[in-house]
């Protein structure tokens, strides 16, 4: 466990130096633990691969009190049970009009587009964070064969359940926003609802699995 | 329920309220007035409670119609705003006869103004807050900036307003400066000496692309003397990242709620209302201070606006 000073009014919590399942548990168990037991000065929480950074209210208490308080924290969260986490499948549409860079990101790793397809839906992935847009879950480990940069300029507008790969990771798109990652498909299902509970489909810790569909099961999956 | 009809609605206006802190866990950053001082004291010059929702002008206002009249009070930026001819001081409220119009221009000194109404401007509720958030299109007046021929319900008015003034020199001391103190961002020791020094003394211009996302900085560059790849940690409000490029970016009120670039320094909490009123071309400079100075320099701010006999006449 490692502390930082990010800001007057914040402190970074590191319980890792890697990405990876082992760090990333010990940012669950902590975060389950700060929401079980919440602390009053307590304002914001966002966690990460390794790591949590917590904003305090700085009328209240200083970053020695904030460390102090996790520091306490921390040596009760390992106790915290994980449990066997939420499995949360989703339908994809492949390629085509849903996933307009596959053939790109394809040619580019010199593999046929099915492959990369087989080798992103071969994988069982898990919810790390959730950042950028409301809803918007960072899934990881995507296969080293397949992971591509980022585009060098962003599309203005990615459709909602659009699936995106960049780097070593891959997202569902909730809303239409700008977006940055390569489209391989787009699942039928509604990621992000404002007026349901919960909003959001993907939870941090969930494992998610990407389910792959015909465009008549897309098309017939949106109309129902 | 009174009404406003939004006759040109300026270059970007939004409905902004004091945001929604505490949503992280789900991915969603706090929004909310980009300069909250500003909000807080046209909102208790009305005595609305400090954080009712309000029209966020940037920098160029619009033209708005109170077909049954309201008791209104302008905040932050001069937009040089006029009713039936006549000018509207800032931070003061007034009283707006059904029929009235009030209408703006470009600043005259600042980037945000705020268009505070007894008894609040409506909007749609997201996770406890009416804000606005762009990116997301969610909060606020249907997500969106406002357009010509929008109509919001505004307060209606319950009492009679007092006529309340700040007292002489409030203003001047919590005026948006140029000047942003900062702490040690959390990969401070990653930048080169140079970097450290050109942060210290260097100017950086407010460049074009900047929004309530993030202010990019044109300017010297700052190199970082590790090469190593960062993993993608939570950002603060006002954290200054580096790109690649040694390019600096102020992340702001929607900033994203993560990020894998190095930060260098981060703006103090007293100092994030002016970077809300930064405009495009302004020259900007850094000052380094303590954590413990900054909490203080906090601290003494919530004070003072906390306190009605401090602000208020």
């Amino acid at each position: 466990m490692r502390f930082q000073a990010a800001s007057d009014q914040a402190l970074l919590v590191y319980l890792g130096e890697e990405i990876g399942a082992a760090a990333h548990e010990r940012v669950v168990q902590l975060l389950r633990l700060l929401q079980q037991e919440p602390i009053a000065w307590l304002r914001n929480i966002q966690p990460a691969y390794c790591s949590l950074l917590i904003t305090f209210d700085a009328t209240v208490v200083d970053h020695p009190e904030v460390q102090a308080k996790l520091s306490e924290y921390e040596s009760r969260a390992e106790k915290i049970p994980v449990g066997k986490a939420r499995l949360v499948e989703l339908p994809v549409c492949y390629g085509g009009e849903f996933g307009p860079d596959l053939d790109d990101v394809a040619t580019q790793r010199g593999l046929q587009p099915e492959k990369l397809v087989e080798l992103h839906f071969a994988r069982t992935y898990r919810a790390y964070f959730l950042g950028f847009a409301p809803g918007f879950a960072y899934l990881g480990d995507l296969a080293e064969e397949i992971a591509p940069p980022r585009l060098e300029t962003p599309r203005r507008e990615v459709a909602a359940g659009s699936v995106g790969i960049a780097g070593r990771q891959t997202a569902v798109y909730p809303l239409a926003t700008p977006g940055g990652w390569r489209l391989i498909g787009r699942t039928p299902l509604e990621i992000f609802r404002k007026d349901r509970d919960p909003m959001g489909l993907i939870a941090i810790g969930d494992h998610v699995r990407f389910r792959p569909i015909t465009r008549a099961e897309f098309l017939a999956a949106r109309r129902a | 329920m009174s009404l406003l009809v939004v006759e040109s609605a300026g270059m970007q206006t939004t409905v902004q309220d004091f945001g929604r802190e505490g949503f992280g866990v789900l991915g969603v950053s706090a929004s909310g007035a980009a300069d909250a001082v500003a909000l807080r004291l046209g909102n208790l010059l009305l005595e609305n409670k400090p954080g009712m929702p309000a029209l966020e002008m940037t920098l160029t206002g619009g033209t708005f119609l109170f077909p049954d009249g309201a008791v209104i009070c302008l905040a932050g930026a001069n937009f040089g705003a006029r009713m039936d001819g006549k000018d509207l001081e800032l931070w003061r409220p007034h009283a707006i006869l059904p029929g009235e119009k009030v209408a703006m221009g470009a600043t005259r000194d600042f980037a945000r103004c705020y268009l505070c109404v007894a008894g609040g401007v409506g909007g749609v509720e997201f996770l406890g807050s009416v804000s606005t958030h762009l990116l997301s299109g969610l909060g606020g007046w249907e997500g969106r900036a406002l357009r010509k021929g929008d109509v919001l319900q505004i307060g209606r008015l319950e009492k009679n307003i007092r006529r309340r003034k700040l007292r002489p020199g409030v203003l001047d001391t919590l005026k948006p400066e140029k000047k942003l103190r900062v702490t040690r961002g959390p990969q401070f020791d990653w930048f080169a000496e140079e970097a450290r020094r050109t942060l210290a003394g260097g100017e950086f211009l407010v460049s074009e692309e900047s929004n309530r996302m993030g202010l990019r900085l044109d300017g010297p560059r700052l190199a970082t003397r590790v090469k190593a790849e960062m993993i993608s940690e939570g950002t603060p409000a006002g954290a200054i990242q580096v790109t690649p490029s040694g390019q600096a970016i102020i992340l702001f009120v929607e900033q994203q709620t993560t990020g894998g670039y190095p930060k260098i320094a981060n703006v103090i909490g007293a100092d994030l209302h002016c970077v809300g009123q930064l405009r495009p071309r302004d020259t900007i400079r850094f000052e380094e201070v303590s954590l413990e100075a900054a909490r203080e320099l906090w601290i003494e701010q919530q004070k003072l606006l906390g306190s009605e006999e401090r602000l208020f006449a």
